[in-house]
């Protein structure tokens, strides 16, 4: 019995162009068969090596696919048509590291360098290559990005790009080693490239003068093979996750605040993201940045060399990666606790149905208005606000104003306004009712942010004359009061 | 080996990889002696992950052969995009390709579109050779 097969568009250069042939078969299996034998280039094309039909073929009978009657047991009637109709499939590679490409060779001096690695199994002589042949881009050159660009560098990584507009200030080199005492008003990606040139001239440094942005991410990203996150805000740290998840690079993520840090690997192929962690982001304010909690100096050294840890897993292959897990280190406790972490099938960037599918406005998302943190204080005459000229001459001139700082005692220790009480934001829900409603006060902390925060407070307390002092106390020291110390 | 797109298919397939990324997009491309007078689209049906993977069903597959006969063109091949990846074909695009259809890729770098190349599986399926595109009207 003869079954009709219809023969789609590809495979009709090896059925002498025919759209449809004749052949014998009771079966399904007994019809391809006669047919490969009848026209043998069909033969490759259908059958994987292993024999089996490959999977982006279809046999359909009539209108059903094979798969879902008898497979190659579906037997066949008079009058039945089949069909050989294609999947077609394909996508842009997805290997993290380029094994495919030739690793580049090591020079005498490396060898010689790097031969601590070399004799390990883990890392051997082709682990090195792909060190080599690695390219990894730090977001910020501060606490976290500072060790881990060295040992990244040290390690022997080929390229390594670093993003950051700061300049180096006095109050960094606590913690961020790979600036010292003569960087001070430098800005940091000249430092810190001397700094990496220094400890390996093997390796490629590539600076990026720029505030990381919805704009420039993409871009940044592309010719990198690993992210390492180094920011210490939150619309940045969205941005990078982002990012990384819609360019496919994996995320040696760290985040610090005070003695408590943290490290994950996310947005790997399979495992969860930032957002499986944390959908939205936590309300402003919420969460006080280093500049106004502190930080542990060596605490961004141990969670920094985490993510270069973790880099140099992810690029070598080797060991069992940080993903799917979230670290937390508490150095005053000295204890690592480890949560687990899946990846969310509802997740907004990398979930089955993602409604993010490009960057979006970080600091939209994340609440704050733009460039706050780096607000320079603009002339104020307003009722919201004032300067430090404009206290002192209030002060000068005998008004009566209650200054109400709501910084921490151990700041109030370094330097404050003369006559100013100390409330920290944290006690003036419980405290405001000290103060006289009708006061004519002047909120001040150290910059000006959470002083914001308490006059709104104090303000939905029914507080009518509530002002912030713009610039805070560094403000007060610039213009005012040289001889206190700043930090 | 070469293929020519007219302008408006050169335009359709660039514009449909700006639209779908940072997904692939991808579609049948049909025509006549060579040369591709209808990108037509087709939806990404992957469920691998969109970013890095495109697949047209079987009864897209008909859809667009279908369409072929009926406009008297023939069924040429297809095109996808590489978001944010060179217009080379990567060997899940190999293992996957069939003979003797024109594979056009457009690479879309952050959401700009790049390069675009053509390509057919060689007869042993062991690489893909290079065609040449050429622009018609």
């Amino acid at each position: 019995m003869a079954t009709k097969i219809l023969i789609p568009t590809p495979l009709r250069p090896f059925t002498d162009k025919l759209d449809a042939v004749d052949i014998d078969g009771a079966t399904i299996g007994e019809l391809l068969h006669n047919l490969t034998t009848k026209y043998a280039g069909l033969k490759q094309h259908l059958y994987a090596a292993d024999g089996k039909l490959r999977s982006f073929v279809n046999i359909y009978v009539n209108d059903d696919d094979i798969r879902y009657l008898q497979k190659d047991q579906t037997p066949l009637k008079p009058g039945d048509t089949v069909s050989i109709i294609p999947s077609v499939a394909g996508g842009a590679p997805t290997e993290v590291i380029k094994e495919q490409e030739a690793l580049p060779e090591l020079s005498g001096d490396e060898v010689k360098r790097y031969s601590r690695h070399l004799i390990m199994p883990e890392v051997g002589l082709e682990g090195q290559r792909k060190l080599k042949a690695a390219s990894v881009l730090c977001i910020g050159a501060g606490g976290l990005g500072s060790p881990a660009a060295m040992y990244l560098a040290a390690a022997g990584i080929g390229k390594i790009g670093i993003v950051d507009f700061d300049v180096v200030d006095f109050s960094n080199l606590q913690r961020q080693i790979i600036h010292g005492t003569p960087d001070v008003g430098r800005a940091k990606l000249a430092s810190a490239k001397d700094r990496l040139n220094a400890l390996n001239p093997n390796v490629q440094v590539e600076t990026y003068d720029e505030a990381l942005s919805s704009e420039n991410a993409m871009r940044l990203f592309a010719p990198y093979d690993v992210i390492l996150d180094g920011t210490d805000n939150f619309p940045t740290r969205y941005l990078v996750n982002d990012a990384c998840v819609l360019s496919g690079k994996p995320n040696a993520y760290g985040s610090i605040f005070r003695f408590e840090g943290q490290a994950s690997v996310f947005a790997t192929k399979d495992g969860p993201c930032y957002r499986c962690l944390y959908p939205e982001p936590p309300p402003p304010g919420l969460v006080p940045s280093c500049a106004e909690g502190g930080v542990f100096g060596v605490l961004p050294g141990i969670i920094g060399v985490i993510q270069a840890t973790e880099t140099i897993k992810l690029i070598l292959g080797a060991g069992e990666p940080l993903i799917g897990r979230f670290l937390i280190y508490d150095a005053l406790r000295m204890r690592f606790r480890e949560l687990k972490l899946r990846k969310d099938a509802d997740c907004p960037v990398c979930g089955t149905h993602p409604t993010v599918t490009k960057l979006i406005d970080y600091e939209q998302f994340c609440g704050v208005a733009p460039h706050q943190v780096a607000a320079a204080a603009p002339p104020v005459t307003s009722m919201d606000a004032l300067s430090s000229i404009e206290l002192k001459a209030e002060l000068d001139r005998g008004d009566e104003v209650v200054i109400v700082d709501v910084r921490e005692p151990q700041e109030f220790q370094i330097n404050r306004l003369p006559g100013s009480i100390l409330i920290p934001l944290g006690d003036l829900p419980k405290r405001y009712v000290e103060l006289d409603p009708n006061a004519n006060i002047v909120t001040q902390c150290k910059s000006g942010m959470r002083s914001a925060k308490a006059q709104d407070f104090l303000r939905s307390k029914g507080f009518t004359k509530v002002r912030n002092l713009t610039g805070g106390v560094l403000g007060w020291v610039d213009q005012v009061d040289p001889s206190q110390p700043k930090y | 080996m070469a293929i020519t797109l007219t302008a408006a298919v050169d335009a359709a397939i660039r514009a449909h990889g700006r639209e779908t990324f940072p997904h692939e997009c991808c579609g049948a491309m049909l025509g006549k002696d060579g040369v591709v007078r209808e990108a037509y689209a087709l939806p990404n049906t992957t469920e691998e992950g969109p970013r890095r993977r495109f697949l047209v069903r079987p009864d897209d597959y008909r859809v667009a052969e279908q369409r072929a006969r009926e406009a008297r063109l023939e069924l040429l091949g297809f095109y996808h995009s590489h978001p944010d990846h060179p217009a080379t074909p990567s060997q899940y695009d190999l293992d996957h390709a069939w003979p003797s259809f024109s594979y056009v890729i457009v690479s879309v770098m952050a959401g700009e579109d790049q390069l675009l190349t053509s390509w057919q599986l060689q007869a042993d399926r062991s690489a893909f050779d290079e065609e040449t595109v050429t622009n018609g009207d």
